[in-house]
């Protein structure tokens, strides 16, 4: 297992904090969202709003109207639950914030349901101006904050709090909006997103084993989403599948099913994994067991949308 | 001589003269509104007065420049009352005065309620209550990091002021020193649908803020040489921010306006627009 996409954002944070523009921000969390280290090192550009979201939020549209680059981090359902002021004080104004928001979907584990962000992507694609990236990695993490440093407009970053395989390579280069294929095959393509996709490139192998081809798709922007890649993947495969750790209303699943909807000449069945209930205590590997987001669940969720097809 | 100026008008002719310009926004206002066919007559009338000592007098702006970097940032908080700014900045040259007749028309930059991304020199996009303040404390947070000479001035209002992000922001702005910060309270009495007392009352106001540790100087809103003083005496005040709570008439100027609720979110008829527009010009009826 590797590092949790916060330990990654949180080193990377510190590498690119010599830019005097980036501000950090958060709500009495600089230990869960890994900026403890920013704080030491620039202690003048760290703020901490106490638990106070909202204001959070608007300090960091001031911020950013008056030139700065300011990451507001917080649990994602704190951050994006005080939506609107996300939605007027961010979104509207254009202001150039990123939304730091760890600790999303069930892989939050033991804290249960209070704590586990499982719409904050279906809020947020319905505003205008705000992009959404969700890496799967730490590799991607890394390379999407030095990206986002450069981006121009609000943005919201999805981090986890678990470990997550890493799929990337040193290598790997992050090209925003574009989605990566990380294994070609042709039976079924499983498009993921976050801390899945290390699970979805398990489950096709497993597949493999079966003599079942799937390709394996990382969508880590969900907004703008690299439709391209969703149409190609329909009309290159026999099933689709969307995994997210997510509610199936409104993230990945949603936006994929818009695309296909609008018509793509391709008959491949859609198949939404992810949540459709609140979430509950336990340990990440248990709940992605339990509501069938681990290898295995992949992988039977791929084998029932092929027999489908068949 | 007024060293930040250099003109050499005295406080009085000043206040004369600031005290006829509220007099005309407030005239521009109710022409605005009433072909507008709606808007909030009450809270922009009772913020008049303020508006024109901070267009007019106080903000370091240059209209044919809005995006000028060393320019004294204002907030509108309850965005709602943005037309009485709007006059202000076509008066100041910021856009014709012609382009007010289009407020809240189809395509306009004079948006119902502000939007900075339309129209220059709007800082902030504001209507949603209780957002405005947070936005100027991370405006006068970035102004303190880069060591910046300007200002952050926040209008609020006192119906406004129920919301919870207000006092996020008030426990936030005094722990960061924020003296580059002056919030004006125009504590109009009135809010949508009642009285603020009758509503959620929020006295001890003063105590409450001056809890929190902001320098607070209590004012009439509608007496143009406090305004003016309240707002110098903001500019010394050190590691804290201001609130000065400007105590004013919703609706004032409009004698059957003045703090009655039905006129917090209506345009007047023409015929009656006539008649606030005859009493606001001092012509009697």
């Amino acid at each position: 297992m590797g590092a949790a996409t916060r330990d990654a954002f949180g080193e990377k944070i510190v590498e690119v904090g010599a830019d005097p523009r980036i501000v950090v921000l958060t709500g009495d969390l600089r230990d869960s969202t890994r900026t403890e280290e920013f704080a030491e090192r620039y202690p003048d550009r760290f703020l901490d709003a106490g638990i106070a979201e909202r204001n959070m939020l608007g300090i960091a549209s001031g911020l950013a109207l008056s030139g700065k680059v300011p990451w507001a981090c917080s649990f994602s359902c704190f951050v994006t639950g005080r939506f609107e002021t996300l939605r007027l004080s961010v979104a509207y104004q254009e202001a150039n914030v990123r939304i730091v928001g760890t600790h999303t979907g069930i892989g939050v584990g033991e804290d249960g349901y209070s704590q586990m962000a499982l719409e904050d992507m279906a809020g947020i694609r319905a505003l205008p101006n705000v992009a959404i990236v969700n890496p799967a990695d730490g590799v991607e993490t890394e390379r999407a904050v030095e990206y986002l440093v450069e981006h121009r407009g609000p943005v919201f970053f999805r981090l986890t709090r678990q470990g997550v395989e890493d799929v990337n390579g040193d290598g790997y280069r992050f090209e925003f909006g574009k989605a990566v294929t990380l294994r070609e095959g042709s039976d079924v393509a499983i498009l993921a997103t976050g801390a899945p996709v290390g699970e979805a490139v398990n489950a096709a192998e497993e597949l493999s084993g079966d003599g079942v081809s799937a390709r394996v798709v990382n969508v880590h922007t969900i907004k703008p989403l690299d439709a391209d890649a969703v149409r190609s993947v329909a009309a290159e495969c026999r099933a689709l599948l969307t995994v997210e750790d997510h509610s199936i209303h409104g993230g990945l699943g949603s936006a994929v099913a818009e695309v296909l909807s609008e018509g793509n000449g391709s008959r491949a069945p859609l198949r939404r994994v992810g949540m459709t209930t609140f979430g509950e205590s336990g340990s990440p590997d248990e709940l992605y067991a339990r509501f069938g987001l681990d290898a295995e669940g992949i992988a039977r969720s791929a084998r029932e949308s092929l027999d489908r097809v068949a | 001589m007024d060293t930040r100026t250099g003109t050499s008008e005295d406080r009085r002719e000043l206040v004369d003269r600031l005290t006829a310009i509220a007099r005309d926004l407030r005239i521009t206002d109710i022409e605005m509104i009433t072909e507008a066919g709606s808007g909030h007559p009450g809270g922009t009338l009772s913020a008049a007065d303020v508006i024109a000592a901070l267009y007019f007098r106080k903000l370091r702006i240059r209209p044919e420049e809005p995006a000028w970097e060393g320019r004294d940032r204002f907030v509108m908080s309850k965005g709602h009352c943005i037309p009485i700014v709007y006059a202000a900045m076509a008066k100041r040259g910021f856009f014709p005065e012609e382009e007010l007749k289009t407020l809240r028309k189809l395509g306009s930059p004079l948006q119902g309620h502000p939007d900075r991304t339309r129209l220059p020199g709007i800082e902030a996009s504001t209507g949603s209550l209780g957002q405005g303040l947070s936005i100027a404390v991370g405006m006068a947070v970035a102004g303190k990091l880069d060591g910046a000479s300007w200002r952050v001035y926040c209008m609020l209002g006192d119906g406004e002021i129920q919301a919870g992000q207000i006092w996020e922001a008030a426990m936030f702005a005094p722990r960061h020193g924020l003296d580059n910060l002056c919030a004006i309270l125009d504590a109009n009495q009135v809010q949508q649908t009642a009285k603020v007392a009758d509503i959620l009352d929020e006295e001890p106001l003063v105590a409450k803020w001056r809890a929190f540790d902001w320098h607070v100087r209590e004012i009439d809103g509608h007496d143009m040489a406090q305004i003016l003083d309240a707002l110098d005496e903001a500019e010394q005040v050190t590691g804290r921010p201001t609130l000065i709570v400007s105590h004013t008439v919703k609706g004032k100027g409009v004698s059957w306006m003045e703090l009655d609720p039905a006129w917090h979110g209506k345009a007047p008829k023409p015929e009656e627009a006539e008649r606030a527009l005859a009493e606001l010009r001092g012509e009697g009826s």
